[in-house]
């Protein structure tokens, strides 16, 4: 009966060793792909011992592109936590003509290939082009330059807030801050106690990816930087300069920097997702 | 509190959502905004609590003109369709919350914010719930608790938006006495937004019949039962049976179908609608009609019989519903498959030449004339 039972609710890959096969080879594939580069970086850096990976580590130049790297960010994340919660609302609040077309100008940043994003900019604002030239004459300098650097990576990571928010927004529609309103509230008020404690979990899983992407560019960032070494390396381009110096052990080292940023990262957002899901619940 | 309504209208890109109407609910009223998706209600609803812009007209409170004020300063209690309440705060924090936004100057203290909890806690039946999230709540409950948030503010008018569309049909029932119940202890004036008929009729002191952006009739729940003003209304409160047909021979005919108009000069041509208690069934056709129907369907549920009758060599928009009582039933024993007739006693009849050309029709005066001849 028992046996019966197992049977009809067989589906198909039900059978044990298709099954074992298959996750067998998920296991196999994820380990080759990403457990294995993952760990052989850590194994690379510390390959000399632990006073070499110091040394590298506490170099001017690598302690420069950290510093960079941070300024960046730091720039880079509450500007875009502005500009995508402002964005999130004015497309899930307000019926307006263009507003699809908004929606979808959102998404540039991913669609575009971040050399050509970083190219964009460099024509645009460099010393020959149509905003650049102007800027130059007044001794403005924006690329090559720490400036260009946060402008290429305010534009690529922009859509990471406003697309965890708008899916939220809409779903959760406008009727509680309408209620919010009808209380008695301000705007200022309806907001802070009532948006803001709705999209908090969202928000910080946007941040959160925001900034593992501002720190890890490389594309754009290394079309606008000019690579000068103490200036306008940030970390992910200093990797970089590093190998091509056949200085591999410095080269993971500053890896290992971006690699454990991006585990911390990834422990974050799943404790974020597992919020989210139990407060929408 | 009064409120005016004022030629207000309003469009949403083309669909013209509001034409101008007017509109005057009294003092402490309990007024029913009735009509189809798409009729406009909720739209007046949003617009007389300053959650919608008019686009023309004037909104008076109290002979005031609160046409360009806030919706934070018009003080309205607005309880929302799906109830809106704040899912981080508890049923405590969501109540006090009106309280907590008040300006410092005005805002009551802690302690009396908390207190003012408690009453409107107890006076919605829910104090052990203070600690709860919304998450947790039944929906009689959250419709409860969306209530006594918006009576904190002690507002002069109370707005609600379907406040029974999304409960289960008991709750539904006991929800709309209780506040019914409230309204009448606490005096204040209240319109509600409904597309059930049922729920207007009996709730309401005035029902406000909607469609297609304007007012088809307003009336208290009895004239809008008894003389409703047009066919759309007639339509909405739902129950009818219609036959329709060309005059003949001083007959309503269609196919071999007929109802005789009881007096010659009322002869048109047109639908007839009939209640379902303005006729009765019986086995053999009449000198009045000769309507055959076959049933369809006999439902035993509640203080009647229910037929659902299949017109037999004519057509109806809809099945025939007719409602028997049960001594009737079980003298009579219809079954599934058995032929009866239509015999009306009155209706309404609605000219195909006139728009919303109204006659009401009584077969009744005849049949007690026949009563008495025989006797």
């Amino acid at each position: 009966m028992a046996h019966a039972n197992s049977r009809h609710q067989q589906r198909i890959g039900d059978q044990p060793w298709l099954r074992r096969l298959f996750i067998g080879l998920a296991f196999f594939l994820v380990g080759v792909l990403l457990v294995v580069p993952l760990l052989a970086i850590f194994a690379q850096a510390f390959s000399a011992g632990l006073s070499v990976f110091w040394i590298n580590l506490s170099d001017k130049y690598s302690l420069h592109a950290i510093g960079l790297t941070l300024l960046v960010a730091a720039l880079t994340v509450p500007l875009n936590l502005i500009f995508g919660v402002f964005l999130a609302w004015l497309v899930t609040r307000f019926e307006f003509p263009g507003r699809r077309i908004l929606m979808t100008l959102i998404d540039i940043p991913f669609a575009v290939s971040p050399v050509v994003a970083g190219l964009m900019y460099l024509l645009l604002y460099g010393s020959n082009g149509w905003i650049g030239s102007w800027l130059m004459n007044h001794d403005v300098q924006l690329m090559f330059a720490w400036p260009g650097i946060l402008m290429v990576t305010v534009f690529i990571t922009c859509p990471f807030v406003a697309r965890e928010l708008i899916p939220l927004m809409q779903q959760q529609g406008s009727s509680e801050e309408e209620a919010a309103l009808s209380l008695g509230a301000s705007g200022w008020q309806m907001f802070r106690r009532v948006t803001l404690p709705n999209i908090k979990w969202a928000l910080l899983y946007g941040v959160v990816l925001t900034n593992a992407r501002a720190v890890g560019e490389f594309g754009a960032v290394s079309v606008v930087s000019g690579n000068i070494r103490g200036e306008t390396n940030t970390l992910p381009l200093h990797v970089e300069l590093l190998y091509q110096d056949y200085n591999l052990v410095g080269a993971f080292t500053s890896a290992t920097l971006l690699a454990a940023l991006a585990l911390l990262t990834l422990v974050v957002k799943t404790i974020l997702e597992w919020r989210q899901q139990h407060n929408a619940n | 509190m009064s409120i005016q309504i004022k030629q207000v209208s309003k469009k949403f890109g083309d669909f013209q959502a509001l034409k101008p109407l007017d509109l005057t609910i009294n003092k402490g009223e309990m007024v029913g905004l009735l009509g189809p998706s798409g009729s406009g209600k909720t739209t007046l609803l949003r617009i007389i609590a300053g959650l919608e812009s008019a686009d023309q007209g004037h909104i008076l409170f109290s002979g005031k003109d609160v046409t360009n004020l806030h919706v934070r300063d018009r003080r309205v209690g607005f309880v929302f369709q799906h109830y809106a309440l704040f899912r981080h705060m508890t049923v405590a924090e969501n109540i006090a919350f009106g309280l907590d936004v008040l300006p410092k100057a005005q805002r009551p203290s802690k302690s009396q914010i908390k207190q003012q909890v408690t009453a409107l806690l107890e006076k919605v039946q829910l104090e052990h719930l203070a600690q709860r999230y919304p998450g947790q709540l039944s929906g009689g409950q959250k419709q409860r608790i969306a209530l006594a948030r918006a009576l904190a503010m002690q507002p002069r008018v109370l707005l609600l938006d379907e406040p029974f569309g999304a409960l289960d049909a008991k709750v539904r029932k006991e929800l709309r006495r209780w506040l019914r119940d409230l309204h009448d202890d606490l005096g204040f004036t209240s319109v509600f937004v409904t597309h059930d008929q049922e729920e207007a009729l009996e709730v309401s002191d005035r029902v406000v019949v909607m469609s297609q952006g304007k007012i088809e009739q307003q009336a208290t729940p009895q004239e809008l039962y008894h003389q409703p003003a047009s066919r759309f209304v007639y339509d909405f409160l739902g129950g009818v049976n219609v036959f329709e047909g060309q005059v003949h021979n001083n007959r309503l005919q269609q196919g071999q179908a007929w109802v005789a108009f009881p007096h010659a000069e009322h002869a048109e041509s047109g639908q007839l609608y009939l209640r379902s208690h303005e006729l009765s069934l019986t086995l053999q056709p009449s000198a009045d009609a000769h309507l055959p129907l076959e049933i369809k369907a006999v439902s035993l549920i509640g203080a009647e019989v229910r037929l659902e009758l299949e017109p037999i060599g004519w057509n109806s928009p809809d099945l025939w519903e007719v409602s028997i009582s049960h001594t009737q039933y079980n003298s009579w024993q219809p079954q599934r498959g058995d032929t009866c007739y239509a015999q009306p006693h009155s209706g309404q009849l609605f000219s195909s030449d006139t728009e919303n050309g109204l006659r009401a029709l009584s077969w009744s005066n005849k049949l007690v004339l026949l009563k008495k001849k025989t006797a």
